[in-house]
């Protein structure tokens, strides 16, 4: 699906990632974890093809084609989609428009007829029963007024109104309680198929406790660090972090 | 590129009429350039006036010789030398339509790119059009349905043949000849235009639209509209403006009255597409345009207007709130890309009591445009309880552009109650990446973002009108990233 080798990138001449190298198959879910600063958003950032960062080596791979060289709107229409850390506000642009644009927009770069009124509105009820993201919420302008958690739902809603083959989880949990984390790990793993794949970009072990991955990385001072099974998570759970930064040193 | 096009057939199509019009008088089509006693008689004359109205033209004509070129508006341009302009100009071949298929092929091209033709919109809408080329009206549509309600609807050229007692009684009323010195000008040389009355308790059932268009270079459009709504009326009206490219600055200087009597609502919406200039700053429309209504009791008058053409506007479409009970509403967005200077807002002039006004201002700069918003709100003594609402809102699309917002409060009566609201926003490149991480590419994203902050405004639109300007924003944002 995808293929990360040694990648560096920096923000105003710091470099942040520093050789990340990560492949990730169809079917598989990767989590990265690792204390604040250690890169996770930047990975995130850059792989969605944020322009603030610099990309002075590496190669990202994306389903045979070359991702660095895609605008992020072709990069979504090549099927990756980024959950955001923080989903941003559009005001006077309703939901239901603007997932209407997208998907359309998308469906016309893969040469496909845009979705009949019909399609769409039964494709937008099943979606929406799936975060339980109720009609007030669709019809209201994108992400206006919305609560944290439901900036979060709105966008596994959008995510699952996009099918996406990549999707990338920037800290969805941060500020999350209980029962939104519980939804939108329901969205995520109605989601998990054969051809599909995702990153999971967390700081803490609590998301994993309702997504399970297939692997989990720690990324400490841009480079991963270490690899494991879920049971990594658990043990940085219980340990923290310091001990993975001393073993690897 | 595309205007290059345009002008293309643009010149295809009046190099065509120039042929076939050269056994014609073409000389006693378009008034040499200047302007004095002489041409104001010729032009009276040409379109066979009353004597009245005559008088009426030069005695603005010696208010103007006396006044001086306003220079308060926040905009900066080479005066017109008003002795170069033609002010006079007619279609050279004498078009008398009969549907709307026949109008000039390039205005249908500019509204099929819109994704609007007039046929579709009048088919579709149900509109009664009025189309005003250089300075002549050329065809006023659904006459006949109009007139089984008594409403009269046509070129003010016709109206003062065959409403002259109408037509003076009216005009002047709310934009006095001596009003400014644009009016002044307007009064002494208006060519044209278009009236319409809507009598006592009729609602008028369609939109009233007429399209604005200036053709020939080295002419100016003076048109004056006036639209009188008796008691308990209503009627909504429509008016769209474009011109072709020139490299010349061409000079437009309008003006509209709008009366409102007891009990009468107009809704008047303008979607103004001149010719801004090209990217250097470089020939445009100065758009210099004197707008106003009267409210007598209970009336309610609304300015709608989406602003996106002309290389320099000054602009302020206003309410005098004289009768107990009216309203008065302005509705605006305003988009300046390029070297397009506007400087555009409203005033609401509260007279009587318990008058209410309310005031949406949206500014959009791109380029190195510079966009300001100028309103007056003002309550009389008598104006027990008045109440104005205004927000003024400015988005910026680049580092190079400006808004400014220049807002005047008067108030004489301590019961008014009075609210401002201005922000401005730098259109955010969170939002934009947003949008482009669903699918969406950048100037879609940007016309997507700019209409939502638009919308609010848009919203006021007749719905045919709505879907026009959101295309005008998209098409007039093209390249304006950064």
């Amino acid at each position: 699906m995808i293929d990360i080798k040694n990648l560096h990138a920096s923000v105003e001449g710091n470099e942040i990632l520093k050789g990340i190298n990560l492949k990730i198959n169809a079917g598989e879910v990767h989590a990265i974890m690792g204390p604040n600063g250690s890169g996770k958003s930047t990975l995130a950032s850059v792989l969605a093809g944020r322009e603030d960062y610099e990309i002075s080596e590496g190669s990202v791979d994306f389903l045979g084609k070359n991702l660095l060289e895609m605008d992020p709107d072709v990069r979504a229409k090549e099927g990756l989609f980024l959950a955001f850390q923080y989903p941003v506000e559009i005001p006077g642009v309703s939901n239901v428009n603007f997932l209407k644009l997208a998907l359309n927009e998308i469906r016309a770069y893969k040469g496909q007829e845009p979705l009949s009124a019909k399609e769409f509105l039964g494709r937008l009820k099943e979606k929406s029963a799936l975060v339980e993201l109720d009609g007030r919420l669709k019809d209201r302008s994108v992400n206006e007024g919305f609560s944290g958690g439901e900036k979060k739902r709105n966008d596994i809603f959008q995510m699952a109104m996009l099918s996406p083959r990549f999707a990338i989880m920037d800290e969805t949990d941060s500020g999350l309680d209980i029962d939104a984390l519980r939804i939108v790990a329901n969205g995520v793993n109605s989601m998990r198929n054969k051809d599909r794949a995702f990153l999971i970009i967390t700081h803490y072990q609590r998301l994993l406790d309702h997504i399970t991955p297939d692997y989990v990385h720690v990324l400490s001072e841009g480079r991963i660090v270490k690899t494991g099974g879920p049971e990594l998570a658990l043990e940085l759970e219980e340990k923290g972090y310091d001990w993975i930064k001393e073993a690897a040193l | 590129m595309e205007f290059n096009e345009e002008d293309k057939i643009l010149n295809e199509v009046t190099g065509k009429e120039y042929e076939f019009g050269f056994t014609t008088n073409i000389e006693s089509d378009k008034v040499p350039p200047g302007l004095s006693e002489d041409v104001i008689r010729l032009i009276s004359e040409k379109k066979n006036e009353p004597e009245w109205m005559l008088a009426w033209r030069l005695d603005a004509f010696k208010i103007w010789q006396g006044m001086t070129e306003p220079e308060w508006a926040h905009v900066h341009y080479k005066k017109p030398d008003f002795q170069a302009i033609s002010y006079y100009s007619a279609p050279k071949k004498k078009v008398t339509l009969n549907s709307l298929d026949e109008v000039d092929p390039e205005l249908l091209r500019t509204m099929e790119r819109l994704g609007i033709s007039v046929n579709e919109q009048k088919r579709l809408s149900n509109v009664a059009v009025d189309f005003v080329m250089d300075s002549v009206s050329v065809a006023t549509s659904f006459k006949e349905t109009l007139g089984k309600l008594g409403i009269i609807f046509m070129s003010m050229s016709e109206a003062i043949q065959k409403h002259p007692e109408l037509v003076k009684k009216h005009i002047g009323t709310v934009v006095p000849k001596r009003d400014n010195f644009y009016a002044a000008l307007n009064s002494a040389v208006f060519t044209d235009g278009s009236f319409c009355y809507i009598p006592k308790g009729v609602r008028c059932p369609m939109e009233l639209s007429t399209y604005f268009r200036i053709n020939e270079s080295g002419t100016g459009q003076f048109e004056r509209t006036l639209v009188v709504a008796d008691k308990g009326s209503y009627c909504s009206y429509l008016e769209g403006c474009t011109a072709p490219a020139r490299d010349e600055n061409q000079l437009h200087a309008a003006v509209v009255e709008l009366i409102a009597m007891d009990d009468a609502e107009i809704k008047y919406s303008t979607v103004q597409n001149w010719y801004p200039g090209d990217k250097d700053g470089k020939g445009g429309v100065f758009n210099f345009v004197t707008k106003r209504g009267l409210c007598e009791r209970n009336a309610k008058i609304s300015w709608t207007q989406v602003e996106t053409g002309s290389a320099v506007t000054w602009k302020y479409p206003s309410c005098i709130l004289k009768g107990d009970n009216s309203i008065g509403e302005f509705y605006s967005v305003a988009l300046t890309n390029n070297y397009q200077q506007a400087d555009t807002g409203t005033k609401m002039i509260h007279i009587g009591k318990n008058t209410r006004s309310t005031i949406i201002s949206k500014g959009i700069s791109s380029g190195h445009s510079q966009n300001s918003y100028r309103g007056l709100v003002k309550i009389g003594r008598g104006a027990e309880n008045a109440r104005n609402f205004s927000q003024c809102d400015s988005l910026l699309m680049t580092s190079t552009s400006g808004a400014h917002t220049f807002p005047y409060i008067e108030v004489e009566n301590p019961s008014a109650m009075v609210e401002h609201e201005a922000t401005t926003s730098k259109i955010g490149e969170d939002q934009l990446f947003y949008c482009q991480q669903r699918g969406i590419g950048t100037e879609k994203a940007i016309s997507l973002i700019v209409n939502g902050y638009a919308k609010e405004v848009l919203n006021k639109l007749p719905m045919e009108f709505a879907v026009e300007a959101q295309k005008l924003l998209e098409i007039s944002l093209e390249g304006s990233v950064g």
